[in-house]
């Protein structure tokens, strides 16, 4: 297959990131409940790009040491989804989402967990409306926690075809009152971008079609 | 009557405008990209009805609602967004605008926009 040449035009692309920008807005709901402070979100950014560039646009976001939630998706689309956070926010996120009541050392044992929770709650969330809006239905693995650099999660088993380009999507957040900032990030290799094409196209005719 | 539509997306607008077109076909249809944008149109077209994102680069649909809000008292304002969050389903309720949940459905819409001029808009009711 000719890969390279496998783009999304302007109309699919503003579709993609609607739809992810109402799917990351439905997940903004549940994290406000889980920390207990309003979550204020960037405007998605969607971009085809080569590995090297993904790592170098999180690098770019002054973010070295990271923690990540990890899951896989599976179905007619295959890629995996991110919730990325620097490393050293991670506790602050923890603190929020377990309540103030609990030690550092309570915090530091739950941590694993939580995280681990909080990213299935927020990805399911948007894997699942991202699913729903494209009449698909989507497998989502366990979460794992992941902890290292932008390198490393670009380089997730399964290993990736060298030069490989990626749709690499991703969105800011803040919560309001905590020191806690992070994004969610999802990456679709080409074979599932070609279905992507074809499912964005009927979402737009099903959503935006027969305009009088 | 005057219809605003501002959404950064442009199938968003497009969606709204489908309904629009079937129900309201009379109206006079004017889009906006960005709060910005919305607030320059507004200068020459007075919108009665104005329906908006929440989540746009620059001015979110909030800070819209409320510019436009004290512009014109007696405007309909409707903020569009798929984030419930209680803050801005509140804030919408602050600045008298009315909070729908994106991807809006066209019956939903329509209890906004009030009685269809058409048939085909009664039936989606």
């Amino acid at each position: 297959m000719a890969a390279a040449e496998l783009t999304l035009d302007e109309l699919e692309t503003d579709a993609l990131t609607e739809l992810v920008n109402i799917a990351v807005s439905r997940a903004a709901k549940n994290l406000r409940e889980m920390v207990g402070g309003q979550v204020f979100l960037s405007v998605p950014r969607i971009q085809l790009v080569g590995r090297q560039q993904a790592i170098e646009i999180l690098g770019e976001q002054g973010m070295d040491r990271l923690v990540a939630v990890h899951q896989l998706f599976e179905g007619e689309l295959t890629g995996r989804a991110l919730l990325i956070f620097p490393e050293a926010r991670s506790l602050e996120l923890v603190r929020a989402v377990a309540g103030p009541e609990h030690s550092l050392e309570d915090i530091i044992d739950l941590e694993q967990e939580a995280l681990a929770e909080t990213g299935n709650v927020i990805l399911n969330s948007c894997l699942a409306t991202i699913a729903n809006l494209l009449h698909r239905s989507l497998k989502v693995s366990l979460p794992e926690v992941i902890r290292g650099t932008g390198v490393d999660f670009f380089n997730l088993s399964p290993p990736p075809a060298p030069g490989e380009v990626v749709l690499f999507l991703y969105i800011n957040f803040t919560v309001k009152d905590h020191d806690i900032t992070g994004y969610i990030a999802m990456l679709m290799d080409m074979p599932s971008l070609a279905v992507l094409k074809a499912l964005l196209s009927d979402f737009i005719e099903r959503v935006g079609g027969t305009e009088i | 009557m005057n219809v605003l539509i501002v959404d950064d997306s442009k199938l968003a607008r497009m969606a709204l405008v489908k309904v629009l077109a079937r129900s309201y076909p009379t109206w006079t249809r004017k889009e906006a990209s960005n709060a910005d944008e919305a607030l320059e149109l507004q200068q020459e077209f007075a919108a009665d009805v104005v329906l908006m994102d929440y989540n746009m680069p620059g001015r979110d649909g909030l800070a819209l609602a409320a510019e436009l809000r004290a512009r014109n008292p007696a405007a309909r304002l409707a903020l569009i967004s798929a984030n419930q969050q209680h803050e801005i389903i509140e804030g919408a309720k602050a600045v008298g605008a009315v909070f729908l949940n994106k991807p809006v459905s066209e019956p939903e819409l329509i209890d906004f926009l009030g009685k269809p001029e058409t048939v085909a808009g009664q039936d989606a009711r």
